[in-house]
């Protein structure tokens, strides 16, 4: 065990008391902490199985090839379109989107259209931009995706060109 | 939510009758990569909690209400990439705030930093990607919300 390690473990070994005392003893900014935890742990679990096994399921059914061819270096402008529509229809959020595009880089996916499906899992949602729209107006949203789509797609096309020149793979150092 | 479930049963469904080997290596490889990843998620969901205490939507709406454009939207990002918020529970927020009078470049500004910069999922995104990239991107992320925020100002006729 790596002492970072044991500091992790001592730090939630502390929350996990202060928690049970603030629920023994009616503790309420203790309580609360423990309901935040407790719904958000609760979200993530409806979501995060599903995401892992159809993760699992693509590492093993999925080529590299394919991958390769419409989402790697020859993939073109396609390789975006995909990776928004792709990260329009994500579930969840940047938590999910990021196991997701971890595997797709494994299997030979361009660095730019990677970091361009990360963001459009972020800002692009379908279901959330509905929901938005209802709340904020169309032209919010409309506004919001209009401009944040082109940067996204810019900036990680820029930082694609940024890493690879300084020989960048994930896990830096590992 | 209910799609994703049915989703992914018929895949793996599908995946068993063709071939029963390969979908207990791809559950493995489901089981062994959640495993792997556990840790981080236990600290983004401890962090959240504390944090989502030490602000909660009150404060939140106190501080983007304030009058000054400037101040307004860099309260606003600054709260949209530190805090974690479903969009079933942000966008009524925005809705809330709207009606309150804040100012759309301001809300622009909290929901696009919410949803693209993460403070909170920074122990993940960095064991994925690499402290480097994560934090090229979430400060790259920061500026195209601030960009946002600023065209969302134009086009509301809220500056200039």
């Amino acid at each position: 065990m790596k002492p970072n390690d044991s500091v992790k473990i001592a730090g939630l070994s502390v929350y996990i008391l202060f928690l049970l005392i603030s629920f023994y003893y009616g503790f309420n900014p203790g309580k609360e902490i423990g309901r935040n935890f407790f719904s958000f742990s609760l979200d993530m679990l409806k979501l995060l199985p599903c995401a892992f096994i159809l993760i699992g399921l693509f590492e093993v059914w999925v080529k590299r090839e394919t991958v390769e061819k419409h989402f790697g270096e020859e993939s073109g402008f396609r390789g975006y379109i995909w990776a928004l529509l792709l990260g329009g229809t994500t579930v969840g959020g940047l938590y999910v989107s990021f196991p997701v595009a971890y595997s797709l880089y494994g299997k030979g996916a361009k660095l730019a259209i990677i970091l361009t499906y990360i963001g459009a899992s972020g800002i692009c949602r379908v279901p959330m931009a509905i929901f938005e729209t209802s709340f904020m107006g169309i032209k919010f949203t409309v506004i919001r995706l209009a401009v944040s789509i082109p940067l996204v797609i810019l900036s990680s096309i820029a930082l694609d060109d940024y890493l690879t020149k300084r020989k960048y793979r994930t896990r830096e150092g590992k | 939510m209910y799609y994703l479930y049915i989703a992914t049963g018929f895949a793996l469904l599908l995946s068993f009758i063709i071939s029963r080997e390969k979908t207990f290596q791809a559950i493995k490889i489901a089981v062994k990569r959640f495993a792997a990843i556990l840790p981080a998620f236990v600290g983004m969901l401890v962090c959240v909690s504390i944090v989502l205490f030490l602000i909660p939507d009150t404060l939140i709406s106190h501080y983007l209400g304030k009058n000054n454009v400037t101040i307004g939207i860099l309260f606003a990002s600054f709260f949209g990439s530190i805090t974690l918020m479903p969009g079933f529970i942000a966008f009524p927020l925005c809705g809330i705030l709207l009606k309150k009078g804040v100012l759309y470049m301001v809300l622009s500004a909290f929901s696009t930093t919410l949803m693209m910069v993460g403070v909170l999922t920074y122990p993940i995104e960095k064991k994925y990607f690499g402290v480097r990239l994560t934090l090229l991107r979430n400060i790259m992320s920061l500026f195209i919300a601030l960009i946002v925020a600023l065209m969302t100002g134009i086009f509301f006729r809220e500056i200039f």
